[in-house]
């Protein structure tokens, strides 16, 4: 247990500080919601279409940028090696890197998440809708993405295989939070998308450790 | 683990190359009789009172679709096998088979725009089936760029095979949302093809391409893991070469 914990306030800290930790993502966000009106116009009517799917699909797109680091970093100095040795079973050890990747990059994108989607012409009662997909999306996003960092180990070009790796995958949490997101929007109850959405992140979070931990071991052995 | 009895016979790299070396050859003439009978049926049955001609397209686009799916189910099993007991002619099969299925399923994309053309007036529509086809193209393309990014074999091919479970398990999930969200957003037009039901004449010619894309699969699949333990054996042979 003291293990664990010392492991988890060593992710933390390494996610949080190496690399500009958050800031990194919100500033990738940032411009991708920036660039959408230079692309599609700036006429309310449209952005208010597209904006917060544009603005609930960026989430996904800037919570890939620091994944590549994820396991890569402890593979390279040997530190991966050691925590396989520790006593914390290898699967903790994924579930604590992947909950640090969440608290350090989603979680705080799921808070800047309104902002764009008000700046995108979206309606400010969908404020409390955003940060609640966000912040499940963010589970699902971090996790599953967790799993394509920990195949890509030893891989050339590691980022861009793991965005390839990952974004079929994030395909159903997509599309249920994009169905809340709407049902909130048109006044309609948003329960059924939201539900669905927590449960492809349980399963996430339940599931998705045990694989990485497979994938780890074959990268070190 | 050890391999059942029934299967073993997967496990010997010498009698898989004795057993598909006339195998392979005999399913791809099967392969080509039938697509052959399949095409000429197909050519002569009567267009369709919707269609027209274009219901020829049928023929050679469900076939397609179908064994995209089950090139899937092919990857996972070999996978699986690999993956458990650590099987180095699974591992083969698994290497051998994505870009097959890759193939077929980029076929029946690409026959099913063809047809959605005259059909819908759209090359693509974001039909829940033909979305849900896509996601697996993609899930196809991503286990062979993983593959291909991994330099040590045995590595690339465990890592790769992890990933088609993973995706085995997916694709339930992603074929179901994708359907779910499709009701959501009302689609645009009625994506009913060929009527309620399909007649015989129709049927009889769909069922010989289905089997002869089948006998194709599988021959090429063959021809495919044959070519893939010779690379393997060239390759040892060549490293011992240098070491001596």
């Amino acid at each position: 247990m003291k293990g664990l914990n010392a492991l988890i306030r060593r992710e933390l800290s390494l996610a949080y500080g190496g690399g500009g930790g958050p800031l990194l993502a919100l500033a990738f966000y940032a411009s991708l919601v920036a660039l959408l009106p230079l692309a599609a116009g700036r006429n309310p009517q449209m952005l208010g279409a597209v904006g917060p799917g544009v603005a609930w699909l960026g989430l996904a797109l800037a919570s890939l940028l620091s994944l590549e680091r994820l396991f890569e970093r402890d593979y390279e100095d040997g530190a991966l090696d050691l925590l396989a040795m520790g006593p914390v079973p290898l699967e903790a050890v994924a579930l604590a890197k992947a909950g640090a990747q969440f608290l350090a990059v989603n979680a705080p994108l799921a808070v800047a998440a309104p902002v764009a989607s008000i700046a995108l012409a979206a309606p400010a009662s969908l404020i409390p809708m955003t940060i609640l997909t966000g912040l499940l999306g963010g589970l699902a996003f971090a996790f599953v993405g967790g799993l394509g960092a920990a195949l890509a180990l030893g891989a050339k070009r590691g980022g861009l295989l793991v965005a390839v790796v990952v974004l079929p995958l994030f395909a159903p949490p997509v599309i249920f939070g994009a169905a809340a997101l709407d049902a909130a929007r048109n006044g309609s109850s948003p329960v059924t998308g939201l539900l669905l959405l927590a449960a492809y992140a349980a399963a996430a979070v339940g599931l998705t450790p045990i694989a990485m931990a497979a994938a780890c071991r074959n990268a070190l052995d | 683990m050890r391999l059942p009895r029934q299967l073993e016979f997967l496990s010997l790299p010498d009698r898989f190359m004795a057993v598909s070396a006339w195998l392979a050859p005999t399913i791809g003439a099967l392969a080509v009789l039938l697509l052959e009978f399949g095409l000429w049926f197909g050519f002569k049955v009567p267009p369709d009172y919707q269609q027209g001609a274009t219901v020829l397209i049928m023929f050679i686009h469900v076939p397609a679709a179908w064994l995209s799916m089950f090139g899937y189910v092919c990857l996972a099993v070999s996978s699986f096998l690999s993956l458990v007991f650590r099987h180095a002619l699974a591992d083969a099969a698994a290497k051998a088979c994505a870009p097959l299925g890759a193939g077929f399923t980029a076929l029946a994309l690409a026959t099913g725009s063809l047809w959605g053309r005259p059909m819908w007036g759209a090359w693509w529509v974001w039909d829940a089936r033909l979305t849900s086809v896509l996601v697996l193209l993609l899930f196809y393309l991503g286990y062979i760029a993983l593959r291909a990014s991994i330099e040590d074999e045995n590595r690339a091919g465990r890592a790769a095979a992890i990933l088609a479970l993973v995706g085995a398990v997916n694709l339930p999930v992603v074929h179901w949302s994708v359907n779910w969200w499709n009701t959501l957003h009302q689609g645009s037009s009625v994506f009913r093809v060929g009527g309620p039901t399909l007649a015989a004449v129709y049927l009889i010619p769909l069922l010989l391409m289905a089997l002869g894309y089948t006998a194709a699969f599988g021959a090429l699949w063959l021809v495919r893991i044959r070519a893939e333990l010779w690379r393997r054996k060239a390759r040892t042979l060549s490293l011992q070469a240098a070491n001596r």
